[in-house]
């Protein structure tokens, strides 16, 4: 008897611990933020940042892919989604089944998708077409003599295509813009996991050609100019031409909330939108939106 | 206990009755004997619960919607696909075949050589020094293997091979190769060190030499040791996945020459299906490479097992 009671205080005491602590957890509040890998560097960014705006309120980022982060909206799992590309179709669907309020976008920086190569190689510009018929299934340029161009240094003058895997918001959107809506990249293009690993495989193979958000251009790579079709004026890759949309392969970047942002969200969106959260946008290579 | 007394006929020298009261007397004894029997069991158990897991995953997909004849003969393999999903395997077969075959040309002549002059000509703190070193190769984890591979290998292939990129099958069939020597050299060795050494005084005393002895009375007498010492090595290139993921430039394409960038099983399923919704096509159409996978392992093994028995029948 004894003892059964004093297991029971030692519940008791334990429940009102349990209690005192997360009430002491609610005195700070914390948005979870997942998503676009994309976006990923400049989020922590904004999360870092806002931590010494706001003290009581603290931003968890994790990456993963737009897809991941939307899925982990609808799932309520997060409370803003990042995403390199606007939701479909299947995905406001699904929100609605779930029976949730319709998710509403934020375009929070731009970015434009840059095509590099291997600093030796003469390339100077291609059309949006030249890029389809080197990545689209059924396109027919697999030699860089095929595009009139000789690169030094390249055996056979093969084009070695260096793409993202399919999870990717970046591959996503190369293949709406490049190769059209109901486009798909030929099989046989070295699929890497990040937009790093693209960088330096084209830093290192003069045959490649690769792509990726602008933020991971570096010196050693040669930009493209890229022309919207075939005999127009190129178009060079830069915060301008991304912002006026002049550049063909440019887009927006989004967070995501269910329904309109409220309390902490909100805040915390506005401040992306001020001047303080889009200079971290331009700090981190992106483009800012206004 | 009867069956006790006909293995071992030794044991019947003692008197049977206190062996029994022995028994009996103490229930921890049949416990263990319980657990023991449990876990040998427990394997059994485990091989079918995967397989069962795998398989009914991806049973709604492989019943209903799956192309056999695509999934296993075209190199298409479209699964985030807009307009035309395609899941066809055979380019992904073919990486994960010519990876590992290559991977198993190097490792093979490699490993059955090292066990056999660690075990045989080899003494003392040299074949002590030895064996520690190559535990320790097992030991790298295979995400520094998959590294080695992306920053050594990748400009030394383009270099020696003048190949246009370094991260293809000779790369991944290279890591997976030294990935491999380990597992093929310690239970090689243990295979060798097996065979009585009746067996070689018996074969030196007749003249042969070392290597005589080595070739043609070693071998032949560790024969299915040496081979289970071969299928694990296969069966740890089939299954890896972060090495070659990183190593052979994960493109979806039938090789047509070492040079050649591939994409094997392992990780395209390692790639895909962290973003895949659960209960979707893709996913189903991963657990059905996954089944596909299994398949192939088990094959190999049951093709060795078949020729151990039959060779040791004859």
């Amino acid at each position: 008897m004894v003892q059964t009671d004093r297991t029971a205080y030692l519940l008791c005491a334990g429940l009102i611990a349990l209690a005192a602590c997360s009430s002491s957890n609610s005195d700070r509040t914390v948005l979870q933020n997942k998503g676009s890998d994309t976006l990923v560097n400049v989020a922590q960014a904004w999360a870092e940042n806002y931590s010494r705006v706001k003290s009581d309120v603290a931003v968890v980022v994790s990456g993963g892919g737009s897809g991941t982060g939307i899925a982990a909206l609808i799932n309520g799992k997060v409370d803003i989604a990042n995403a390199s590309r606007k939701m479909k179709f299947e995905e406001h669907e699904s929100m609605r089944q779930n029976g949730l309020k319709a998710a509403v976008q934020h375009t929070v920086a731009r970015d434009a998708i840059v095509v590099f190569v291997h600093e030796d190689n003469p390339v100077s510009q291609l059309s949006v077409q030249q890029l389809a018929c080197v990545y689209g299934e059924g396109g027919s340029c697999s030699t860089w003599t095929d595009l009139g161009i000789e690169v030094p240094g390249c055996a056979k003058q093969e084009i070695i295509r260096i793409s993202r895997q399919s999870n990717s918001g970046t591959y996503v959107f190369f293949r709406e813009t490049v190769l059209g809506e109901t486009g798909d990249f030929k099989l046989g293009s070295r699929d890497m996991q990040g937009s790093k690993d693209v960088v330096d495989l084209v830093t290192h193979t003069p045959c490649a050609i690769g792509y990726s958000g602008m933020g991971y251009a570096n010196e050693k790579l040669k930009s493209v100019c890229v022309s919207a079709n075939d005999g127009e004026a190129c178009v060079s890759p830069n915060a301008e031409t991304a912002a006026s949309g002049a550049y063909p392969i440019a887009r927006g970047l989004y967070m995501y909330t269910i329904g309109e942002a409220e309390g902490a969200a909100k805040d915390y969106l506005d401040w992306i939108l001020s001047p303080a959260g889009q200079a971290i946008v331009t700090q981190s290579g992106f483009v800012p939106v206004n | 206990m009867t069956a006790k007394q006909d293995v071992n006929p030794q044991q019947a020298t003692s008197p049977p009755d206190d062996e029994r009261k022995a028994r009996a007397g103490s229930p921890l004894e049949r416990v263990i004997e319980l657990a023991i029997k449990a876990s040998g069991f427990s394997a059994i158990l485990f091989v079918f619960a995967i397989f069962f897991f795998v398989f009914s995953t991806a049973s709604e997909f492989i019943f209903e919607k799956l192309d056999f004849v695509e999934f296993l003969t075209s190199p298409e393999w479209y699964p985030t696909s807009l307009s035309n999903k395609r899941y066809g395997t055979l380019a992904l077969l073919a990486g994960t075949v010519s990876v590992t075959g290559l991977a198993m040309l190097i490792a093979v002549p490699l490993g059955l050589g090292s066990a056999l002059f660690i075990s045989e000509f080899t003494s003392g703190s040299m074949k002590e020094g030895l064996k520690i070193v190559i535990e320790l190769l097992a030991a790298i984890p295979s995400v520094v293997w998959g590294f080695i591979g992306l920053a050594v290998m990748n400009p030394l292939i383009i270099e020696v091979f003048d190949a246009p990129i370094g991260l293809n099958v000779l790369n991944g069939g290279i890591i997976l190769g030294l990935m491999s020597v380990p597992i093929i050299v310690s239970i090689g060795e243990d295979a060798l060190k097996a065979v009585p050494d009746s067996y070689r005084e018996a074969s030196l005393a007749l003249g042969a030499t070392r290597w005589q002895t080595a070739r043609q009375v070693l071998f032949p007498a560790a024969r299915s040791g040496l081979l289970a010492a071969v299928l694990l090595g296969v069966g740890r290139a089939i299954g890896e996945t972060m090495a070659v993921l990183m190593a052979t430039g994960h493109a979806v394409q039938i090789p047509g020459s070492p040079l050649d960038s591939v994409r094997t099983l392992t990780a395209t399923i390692a790639a895909e299906l962290g973003e895949t919704a659960a209960g979707s096509d893709h996913y189903q159409a991963l657990f059905a490479v996954g089944v596909l996978l299994f398949l192939l392992t088990f094959g190999v093994n049951l093709a060795a097992d078949l020729i151990v028995r039959g060779r040791s029948s004859r």
